[in-house]
């Protein structure tokens, strides 16, 4: 065991439980011998005590690098692979990285950065490493413009709410993400994969989500994860037919009734549970029950130790599950004095359950009134015709702004029946609407982008 | 489908959904009497902009807004398809 008690990855990990694997699309790594091997070229004792950044091009050699390096390192830094180029220098600084781990060495041949370690899938056996260390792990934020921030959290923060839950019953999860494990609803199912004892299936943002998905039954997965967004792409998709997990999780949106209920019409014997998280807020909660928001009793303090209230209508949390700073040279404060963390995430009592409306952030202006575009985007998406939808405003002449909305209509769907269906959405919108939020404008759409974390694309918003 | 039809039924399609009565749409009805706010104006030209491919407000910055029926039809008509 490490000092003080200290636990790092490999700590979860033994050769006791046999058959569990990484796997991506074209790989398959042993998790039940991953400590006798090393995806590092047999260097990671170069790397003790260094701010490591992580620089790689696909998730399974991270994923095997952040298990090696976790506990030896004093930070190690997870790039997503859609980080903007421009940024690195930033971010290298601000993160003190004086040692870089890629599989793109020929990039890093000029660079300043004193130590360059190759990770490569041609695993080579190693002796066990002992762990020396609570590495710092860092995490970007996925802010819309500018350099993202770095979060720094432990991996006893990362790992709080998994550590919380009672081990699943029945045999070890094969667990799944749209996610990529470099951001943080990604890490969270990937170390969920490694604490439940189970396997890890990572998903490839090349693949077409009908190979993926075959691949997720080829692999037995169990548990799954995803952005609502994500969930509803799937369901539009047509391959959910041969797909049956035993549990459907949803985070980093906004999961509304919609597609509640359309993933239980799709796995009618899934546990299907969202959960509420965020890079700096970490794991706040997750909701059971089916229904979208969450009961009004969260707010307070929670027996997992969560606690949460609301202020000026946004979420604020505080756990020992939260990031702990973030880090560089003109870091903001992450938490309230308090130690709070401000989710941003505009909350609305609604009878005995609280309602995420929006982010703070994404508010548009009509005609001077504050519209969540996802409030509407949630009224439209309870059409049984509807698949998803966005929201944006569209300056006006006459008011500045009005509501214009963009639907998918779900697979089947009659195009004759677009002018029947789009006045049906307006009478619904203008039953549970403010008028200045009932949009002006329906156009149904083929498609509507997303972004690489999974969540609806809202640049023009 | 003539410019002037296609303003007129638009105007009628958003009294319906507004649950606006309108009075008969002759030329020197002051658009004030149709029984249209703001909002109801807004989203008249937005879509008409979708349907005819322009909005004559906002393409010229000096246009005054129409004060009647009429003003408004040809405020469509006379932009340069």
């Amino acid at each position: 065991m490490s000092p003080r008690e200290i636990l790092a990855l490999r700590d979860y990990l033994g050769a006791e439980l046999k058959g569990r694997t990484l796997s991506d699309a074209h790989h398959l790594a042993s998790l039940t011998d991953v400590l006798s091997q090393t995806v590092l070229g047999g260097r990671l004792g170069e790397l003790s005590g260094r701010s490591v950044l992580l620089k790689l091009s696909d998730q399974l050699k991270s994923g095997l690098a952040m298990i090696e390096i976790d506990g030896i390192a004093r930070r190690m830094l997870l790039c997503p692979p859609d980080l903007n180029p421009a940024y690195l220098d930033a971010l290298i600084a601000d993160a003190e990285i004086d040692a870089v781990v890629t599989d793109e060495p020929e990039f890093w041949k000029d660079s300043a950065i004193p130590l360059v370690v190759i990770a490569q899938l041609q695993l080579t056996p190693a002796a066990p490493a002992k762990t020396e260390c609570a590495t710092e792990w860092l995490m970007l934020t996925s802010g819309t413009s500018g350099v993202p921030k770095i979060a720094a959290h432990t991996l006893e923060a990362l790992t709080g709410a998994i550590r919380a839950e009672a081990p699943a019953r029945g045999p070890a999860p094969v667990w799944a993400t749209f996610y990529d494990i470099r951001r943080y609803g990604g890490l969270q199912i990937f170390l969920r994969g490694i604490l439940s004892g189970g396997s890890m299936v990572l998903s490839d943002a090349h693949e077409v989500l009908a190979d993926h998905v075959a691949r997720l039954n080829a692999r037995g997965v169990s548990h799954i994860s995803g952005t609502p967004s994500r969930w509803r792409k799937l369901l539009m998709s047509g391959s959910v037919a041969q797909f049956a997990p035993r549990y459907v999780r949803l985070s980093g949106e906004i999961a509304d009734q919609a597609v509640l209920d359309g993933l239980k019409a799709a796995f009618p014997g899934s546990s299907i549970g969202h959960a509420y998280a965020s890079t700096e807020a970490g794991v706040g909660f997750a909701v059971n029950d089916g229904l979208e928001g969450f009961p009004a009793d969260y707010i307070g303090v929670n027996p997992n130790g969560v606690e949460m209230k609301i202020v000026d209508g946004s979420l604020r949390i505080r756990s020992k599950r939260t990031a702990h700073a973030y880090i560089g040279r003109n870091a903001g404060k992450l938490a309230e004095d308090d130690g709070f963390v401000d989710t941003g995430d505009m909350i609305e009592l609604r009878g005995d359950r609280y309602h995420f409306v929006g982010r703070r952030g994404g508010i548009i202006n009509i005609g001077g009134l504050k519209v969540h575009p996802e409030e509407i985007e949630a009224v439209i998406n309870r059409h049984p015709d509807v698949r998803m939808s966005r929201a944006k405003s569209r300056k006006s002449p006459i008011t500045g702004g009005i509501v214009v909305a963009d639907v998918i209509l779900a697979d089947g769907t009659d195009p004759a029946r677009a002018k029947e269906i789009r006045e049906q959405i307006l009478d619904q919108c203008r039953a549970q609407l403010a008028s200045h939020k009932v949009p002006a404008v329906i156009r149904i759409v083929e498609t509507l982008d997303v972004t690489p974390a999974g969540k609806l694309a809202r640049t023009d918003a | 489908m003539s410019v002037r039809l296609k303003v007129t039924e638009a105007i009628k399609q958003i009294a319906r959904e507004q649950h606006v009565t309108l009075p008969e749409l002759t030329d020197d009805l002051s658009l004030h009497e149709t029984g249209f706010d703001s909002l109801a104006f807004a989203i008249l030209v937005a879509r008409l902009e979708d349907e005819i491919g322009v909005d004559p407000f906002t393409i010229s910055e000096d246009a005054a807004f129409p004060a009647t029926v009429g003003d408004f039809v040809r405020a469509y008509e006379n932009v340069p398809a």
